[in-house]
This record gives C-alpha cells, structure tokens and sequence, in this order.
C-alpha cells in the first residue's frame, strides 16, 4: 500500500483516497510545436525502474492536486512536494542522491 | 409549499453501533483565500464561530465551520437560516474573489453512535480513528467504501459523516453492514 502524506492538506493518504496523475513536470507542446515535440508531449513517458517523479491528486480528500517523488523498485517514498513548481525542489533530489547516487531521470539528476 | 425531505427520511439502523440519517442540516461552501481578513469576518459572522484551523472544525449551538481545504470552508446553520445567512454572507463578500454558495440539498448528514461507533467508520475509511489520533474537533475528508465523506467527532462515541446525498443510501447500505450485530472488532477499547 503506498501512502503519500499531501502537502496541502497534511494528511497522511493512502492510495486509494489518491488518484494517480501520471508522470510530473511535462513540458506541453501545443499549437505551433514541432511533430516530435507535441508526439513526444502527448506519448512519450519515462518508465523507470527506479526513482520516479509523479503527479497525485487527493480526490478523496482536499480535492488538490500535488507532485510525488518515489521509488518503483522498493517504494520508498522520497518525499511530495507542491503542484505549483516545473521541477522537483532541491531538498528532495538531495535526499534522493543520498539513496540512490547517480539518479537520473529526463533532465533532472 | 414544497414537502422538504432529507435524502433518507431520518432512516436508522441499530447494530453494533446506531447509525441515524439526521435529517435536514443547512451547508454553505465557501471558497475563496481564506486567510484574508475580509472573509473571515464574513465567514466567522455566518456561523458564528471562530475559524476553524487545518483538519480542524469548530461548533456553536447554532452553527459550525470546518475545514475543507487550503481555499475552501464548509459552514453549517439550522436549515431554515440557510437563506438569510447565505444572504448576508454574499453581501459581506462582495467585490471579494470568492464564492458562497447554497449545498444543503445536495448532501446528507449521518451520525454513528454507541461504544463501537469509531470501529464501525473505521472498517469503511482508510483514517486512523483511534480515539488519540481523532478526537473532538478534527475533521477529516476522506473516502467511505466507495464514495467520498467527511467525519468528524462529536465526541468520543459519536462520529458524524456528510456525503453527497445522491450517495445517502449507498452510505446507509455500508454503514449498517458495517455494524451489523455481532460483527464487534474491538480495535479500539472503549474507555
Ligand atoms: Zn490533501
């Protein structure tokens, strides 16, 4: 069972009061983008053995939207973090480097 | 004159636990940044109590206010006061970016009572409702079965739910199955 704690509200959620959001920080590519750029906005996602970054929505609860960084292996969960952002926050890719050195995933690393 | 109804008619259910549809309960939800001064002096005038902080409701004999989420309040009157207070709570607000609006209609108020009533709402929500961890004056949104509630604690056997009243009956349904006679768990020990 994964419990993600949200960062609007405080409460400690497991997943089935979560809704799953796919994959966080996707550039969107719209009118005017290339063929590639808006095939890749629209199909293209990272399915990593390892660290992972999310996007989760308490639907069950305060109803806001927020970002998750975890692990699909073991699941350890490495912290959430606030929806409003492009990528994640310092904090959190320091303590994923902690646990998993040399993590890389798209552009972040 | 319209024939007012609650969704289930005050319907109740004895088990382990009492569960009781409570009839009508006025309900307005109010959005809006809730930190601003503006607001909550109209929102602590409609129900006449104090803001209500994170998770957290609070009562008075006529009204309560609970927390919702970072930019939404849910305040609770008498359902004959609904209008008025609705009233005088939009024209507080006006010129401000908020919303008010009238939700009474749209939902349904239970309560679960008796020494079993935190293990009947804790086999149906994934909420720790051990008497430490939920006591009198939290509130929790969360999701009942298969459907969404908010619960908070009267007091220490007394737990209330609000759901959508489209759902009443489905609430009802799992509610009773949930304190039917001889299904005591005793996670929690009462007292
Ligand atoms: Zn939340």
């Amino acid at each position: 069972m994964l419990i993600l704690e949200c960062p609007c509200c405080g409460v400690l959620a497991d997943e089935t009061e979560l809704t799953a959001g796919g994959e966080a920080h996707l550039k969107r590519f719209g009118p005017e983008s290339s063929d590639d750029e808006f095939e890749g906005y629209l199909f293209r996602r990272e399915n990593p053995r390892g660290v992972h970054f999310e996007r989760w929505r308490h639907s069950h609860g305060c109803g806001k939207w927020f970002h998750a960084a975890r692990n699909t292996v073991t699941l350890e969960v490495y912290g959430t973090y606030s929806a409003q952002t492009t990528e994640p926050p310092e904090a959190i890719r320091q303590k994923i480097s902690g646990v998993a050195p040399g993590w890389k995933w798209r552009l972040f690393k | 004159m319209f024939d007012l109804q609650s969704a289930l008619a005050n319907a109740r259910f004895d088990g382990i636990a009492q569960i009781r549809e409570l009839g009508l309960q006025g309900m307005i939800t109010l959005r809006g940044d809730v930190a601003a001064p503006v607001l909550k002096k109209a929102a602590t005038a409609a129900s006449g109590t104090a803001m209500p902080g994170q998770r957290k409701a609070v009562f008075s004999d006529t009204g309560g206010m609970a927390w919702m989420s970072p930019d939404e309040l849910l305040i609770l009157c008498p359902y004959a006061e609904v209008t008025d207070r609705l009233e005088a709570l939009t024209d507080a607000l006006a010129g401000t970016h908020a919303l008010a609006v009238n939700v009474s209609d749209a939902r349904a108020v239970f309560e679960v009572s008796g020494p079993h009533a935190r293990e009947v709402v804790a086999k149906l929500c994934p909420v720790d409702l051990s008497p430490q961890a939920f006591s009198p004056g939290d509130f929790r949104r969360t999701r009942m079965a298969q459907v969404a509630a908010a619960i908070w604690a009267d007091d220490d056997q007394t737990l209330r739910i609000i759901c959508f009243r489209s759902v009443a009956r489905y609430v009802f349904g799992v509610l009773s199955v949930a304190a039917q006679k001889g299904s005591e768990v005793g996670y929690f020990q009462a007292g």
